[in-house]
C-alpha cells in the first residue's frame, strides 16, 4: 500500500506534493536538478490565449518570512504551450494541471477549449485571483456571482475537471467557494497571494515596478490555513492547499485543515530542492505522529472540534 | 548545479563595507565559468527569507575554493559579515552563463571595466584570460580612495588604471573617462557593474564587448521570470522578446539587451 497516495478527480498521485502555479515555470529547469516523476502532480505557470510581457522590472521584493512579486502573468502564450512545453512534460509520468487566465470569459473558455484536449493534462486550475494584473485575473475572483459564471462557462467547455484557484483578497471566502462549487468546479486551489506593498526607504517609492505585489511565503500561512479550514467545512469538493509550505509538518498542517493534497511555490526558490525533500521526509513524520495513510488526515481538524462539541 | 553546505575558511574586510569571504566545498570544482554567480542562503530558517546572488570572484579549484567578495547593503549582507571561520552557509550554483573566452587568442588584449561591486567577476575572467595569454588592461571606478579594493590583485594581471568620482587617486571622473583616455586599442571588452555604467560602458567602448547585469530573484534558475530583461531588438528574433537575466545571463554581447 502507498501511505501518500492521493486520489482527487483527474488527479490521480503518489503523493500528495505538487509546485505551485508560476513557482516552476513549465518544468524544465527543475528537471535539471531531479527527477521530476518524484512529484505528486505538477502544476505549470498561468497560461493565456495570446503571449504576455508581464510587468516592469523589480518584480519582486523580500518580506520578513515571504515576498512580494508582480510578476504579471507573463508567458508565451497558449499555442506556444500546445506546441512546445505540454509535448516536452509528455516524458513524464505525472499528472499535468494548467493554470489558465485571461481579460475576458472568452479568453478563458478558449484557453481552457484548448488545453483541455491536450494529451497530458489532468486538469485545469482557473486562476481567478492573479492580483497583479489590471484587467482579468482577480477582477473574477473577488465576486460570487461573476465566479461562479466564469466557472460554469469554462466546466462547459473543458474536457478535464477544473479547480478554481481562489483569492485570498475578500472579507469572506466561503461564499465564493460555494457559488464555485455549485457552477461546477470539480475542486479548489487556495490560496494564491495576499495583496501587499514595500517602499524604499531611499527613493521614498514603492519597490515594485509595479507598485503592489502578492505576498507569498511562510508569512501567509495561518491565513492559508484559517481559509482551507473555513471552506473546507462549507463544501464538499476537495482543495489544493497552498501558502507558505516549506516544511513536512506544514503540509500535515495543511491536510488537517481540510486540504487534500498541497502545492509548494515560493519554498522552491529557497531550497530548490523543496519538492523531493518535503516528498521524502513524510513517511518518517507520519510515523512519529501515528499516521498511517495521510489522506485519512484531511479535514481532521474539524471534525475533532466537532466531537469535542 | 548543486546545493551545498561551504564551509568558511576566512573572511575578511578588504574596504569600508567591503568584505571577502573564502569558502570550501566539493561543489567548487564545478565553478569554472568566470561571470556565473551563486545564491547564498546566509542562515537556515526564513530570516531573511531569499537567498543572496552573488558573483564568483575567484575560484581555485585543487584547494576547492571559492572566493566571494560583497558590498554589505542590507540584512543579508550584514549577517554574511558576521559570519567566522568554521561556520557554513549553503551555496547552490555555479548559476547563469558567464564571460564567453572562447574566441579569445594568445596576444589579444582584453579591456575589463568594473565598478564598485561589479569588480569582483572581473577578477577570475581576468586570470583565466591572462593564463590564454591575453594582454590584459583593467580599469576600475570608485567613488573615492579609500573604496580601493583588488587593485594589486589587478595589477599582476597587467596594467591597471583607477579612476575616483572625486579624483582623489588615479583620473578623476568616471570609468568612461578612462576608456576615452586609452593609448592602446584591445580585442574585446568585459564589464560588470551599476545599471548606468554598463550603459555608458556600451556607448564609449569599442568592439566586441560583453555585459554582466543585476536584477532582483526570486529562483535564480529561469523558473520564476522575476529578473526579466527586454531585447534591444525584439524584432531581431522569432523567439523570445525577453532574457531572463539569472539563466541567459547574467552576461550577454553588448548591444543585446536593454540596459
Ligand atoms: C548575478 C548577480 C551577481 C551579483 N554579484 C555581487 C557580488 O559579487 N558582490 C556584491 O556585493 N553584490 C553582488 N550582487 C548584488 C547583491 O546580490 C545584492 O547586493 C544583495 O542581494 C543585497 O542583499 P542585502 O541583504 O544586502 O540587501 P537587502 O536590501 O536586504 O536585500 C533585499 C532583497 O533585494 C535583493 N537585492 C538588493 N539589491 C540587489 C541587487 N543589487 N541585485 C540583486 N538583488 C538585490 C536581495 O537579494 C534581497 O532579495 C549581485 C547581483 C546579481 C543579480
Ligand atoms: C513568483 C510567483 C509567481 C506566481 N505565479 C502564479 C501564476 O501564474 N498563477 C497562479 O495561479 N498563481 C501564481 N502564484 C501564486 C502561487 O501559485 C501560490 O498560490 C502562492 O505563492 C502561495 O504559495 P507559497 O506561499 O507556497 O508560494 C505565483 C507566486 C509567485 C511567488
Ligand atoms: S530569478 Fe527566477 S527566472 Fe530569474
Amino acid at each position: 500500500m502507498n501511505r501518500l497516495q492521493t486520489e482527487l478527480p483527474g488527479l490521480s498521485m503518489k503523493n500528495p506534493v505538487m509546485p505551485a502555479s508560476g513557482c516552476f515555470g513549465f518544468g524544465q529547469e527543475f528537471a535539471k536538478l531531479y527527477d521530476l516523476n518524484k512529484l505528486g502532480a505538477i502544476c505549470v505557470k498561468a497560461v493565456t490565449l495570446d503571449e504576455r510581457a508581464g510587468n516592469p522590472t523589480p518584480r519582486v521584493a523580500e518580506t520578513p518570512g515571504g515576498m512580494l512579486n508582480a510578476i504579471g502573468l507573463q508567458n508565451p502564450g497558449l499555442s506556444h504551450v500546445l506546441e512546445n512545453e505540454l509535448p516536452w512534460l509528455e516524458k513524464y509520468d505525472i499528472p499535468v494541471v494548467v493554470n489558465i487566465a485571461g481579460y475576458e470569459p472568452t479568453d478563458y473558455t478558449e484557453v481552457a477549449r484548448e488545453i483541455s484536449r491536450a494529451k497530458n493534462v489532468s486538469a485545469i486550475e482557473l486562476n481567478i485571483s492573479c492580483p497583479n494584473v489590471k484587467e482579468g485575473g482577480i477582477a473574477f475572483g473577488t465576486h460570487a456571482a461573476t465566479a461562479a459564471d466564469l466557472t460554469e462557462k469554462v466546466k462547459a467547455v473543458s474536457n478535464v475537471p477544473v479547480y478554481v484557484k481562489l483569492s485570498p483578497n475578500v472579507t469572506d471566502i466561503v461564499p465564493i467557494a460555494k457559488a464555485v462549487e455549485s457552477a461546477g468546479a470539480d475542486g479548489l486551489s487556495m490560496i494564491n497571494t495576499l495583496l501587499g506593498m514595500r517602499i524604499d526607504l531611499k527613493t521614498g517609492k514603492p519597490v515594485l515596478a509595479n507598485k503592489t505585489g502578492g505576498l507569498s511565503g511562510a508569512a501567509i500561512k495561518p491565513v492559508a490555513i484559517r481559509m482551507i479550514y473555513e471552506v473546507s467545512q462549507q463544501v464538499d469538493i476537495p482543495i489544493i492547499g497552498m501558502g507558505g509550505i516549506f516544511e513536512v509538518d506544514d503540509i500535515l498542517e495543511f491536510m488537517m485543515a481540510g486540504a487534500s493534497a498541497v502545492a509548494v511555490g515560493t519554498a522552491n526558490f529557497i531550497d530548490p530542492f523543496a519538492c523531493p525533500n518535503l516528498i521524502e521526509g513524510l513517511e518518517k513524520r507520519m510515523d512519529e505522529l501515528g499516521i498511517d495513510k495521510l489522506s485519512s488526515i484531511t479535514g481532521r481538524s474539524s471534525l475533532l472540534c466537532r466531537q469535542t462539541l | 548545479m548543486k546545493d551545498e553546505y561551504l564551509k568558511i575558511k576566512e573572511q575578511k574586510q578588504l574596504a569600508p563595507n567591503i568584505f571577502q569571504v573564502k569558502l570550501q566545498g566539493k561543489s567548487i570544482r564545478e565553478m569554472t565559468a568566470p561571470g556565473q554567480f551563486v545564491h547564498v542562503k546566509i542562515q537556515p530558517g526564513i530570516d531573511p527569507s531569499l537567498r543572496r546572488p552573488l558573483s564568483i570572484a575567484d575560484v581555485e579549484a585543487e584547494k576547492e575554493e571559492l572566493t566571494l567578495i560583497y558590498r554589505t547593503e542590507g540584512r543579508g549582507t550584514k549577517l554574511l559579515a558576521g559570519k567566522v571561520p568554521g561556520e557554513e552557509i549553503k551555496v547552490f550554483g555555479p548559476l547563469g552563463k558567464g564571460f564567453p573566452t572562447d574566441a579569445v587568442k594568445s596576444g589579444d588584449t582584453c579591456l575589463l571595466v568594473g565598478g564598485g561591486v561589479g569588480i569582483p567577476p572581473l577578477y577570475y575572467l581576468g586570470r583565466q584570460l591572462a593564463e590564454k595569454g591575453a594582454e590584459i588592461i583593467t580599469i576600475l571606478g570608485f567613488r573615492k580612495a579609500e573604496d580601493i579594493f583588488l587593485e594589486e590583485e589587478f595589477q599582476q594581471l597587467g596594467k591597471v588604471i583607477i579612476t575616483t568620482e572625486d579624483g582623489s587617486k588615479g583620473v578623476k571622473g568616471y570609468v568612461t573617462d578612462a576608456i576615452n583616455q586609452l593609448a592602446s586599442s584591445y580585442d574585446t571588452y568585459y564589464t560588470c557593474g551599476p545599471n548606468p555604467m554598463l550603459r555608458a560602458v556600451e556607448e564609449t567602448a569599442k568592439g566586441p564587448g560583453f555585459v554582466s547585469m543585476e536584477e532582483r530573484m526570486g529562483c535564480g534558475i529561469g523558473a520564476c521570470l522575476a529578473c526579466v530583461c527586454q531585447l534591444k531588438d525584439p524584432g531581431s528574433t522569432s523567439g523570445r522578446k525577453y532574457r531572463k537575466i539569472c539563466s541567459d545571463g547574467p552576461v550577454f554581447p553588448a548591444g543585446e539587451v536593454l540596459i
